[in-house]
């Protein structure tokens, strides 16, 4: 199936962003092992690994804006739906046993990659559906 | 909602891609509009019209009048 140009503006979107964050964390874990920051410019040290994230999720904002065959983005935002649904619903189950004592802490940023990992439920579930109704 | 997207495109010996291109979406989406999967929005269902040269309801089947026959 050929890739809409929206699509493969958002591959090229992603793949740079993705790029930046493996630099930024690389380096901002460098200069905290190696005690180079102190005060307000670790906060932005800190805060620089989450930036391209943070990007992520407005690529995926901008491609849907972008796009322009509706059956196509109808697609997308059902795998976000999928997606927020997947990752807030784990977050909060973990949340509560974590309240309780019953599971140790988690960084808040792993619901990212469980949000990545419903976005790859919600593709399962779109391919699941095409067969089901006989594509 | 059923359509005749499917007789229409045979009569003129289109493939899916060809009407995919004609309309300027995927052959993904014409797929899925073919089958029943996804209601086409009012402009590109009148972008088909246009394209068959035909009024919306010869070409796409009202849900009212699906129920009732």
């Amino acid at each position: 199936m050929a890739r809409s140009p929206a699509t493969c503006r958002y591959d090229i979107r992603i793949i740079a962003l993705s790029a930046t964050y493996g630099v930024l964390l690389i380096g901002a874990t460098w200069l905290f092992k190696h005690h180079q920051v102190t005060g307000p410019l670790a906060w932005v040290v800190a805060i620089l690994p989450a930036l391209p994230i943070v990007g992520m999720f407005a690529a995926i904002g901008v491609y849907l804006v972008e796009e322009t065959d509706e059956y196509v983005r109808v697609l997308m935002v059902r795998q976000t739906l999928w997606a927020s649904g997947f990752a807030l619903s784990i977050a909060t189950v973990w949340g509560f046993l974590e309240s309780f004592g019953l599971v140790g802490h988690v960084a808040p940023y792993c619901v990212v990659i469980l949000w990545y990992a419903g976005l790859g439920l919600g593709g399962l579930a779109n391919g699941l559906m095409t067969l089901r109704r006989g594509a | 909602m059923n359509n005749r997207l499917k007789v229409l495109r045979a009569e003129r010996n289109w493939s899916q891609g060809d009407l995919a291109d004609r309309l300027g979406v995927s052959r993904q989406s014409v797929n899925a509009i073919e089958t029943g999967r996804y209601d086409p929005s009012l402009p590109l269902a009148f972008k088909i019209a246009e394209l068959f040269a035909l009024p919306i309801e010869t070409i796409f089947v009202s849900p009212s009048e699906e129920t009732a026959q």
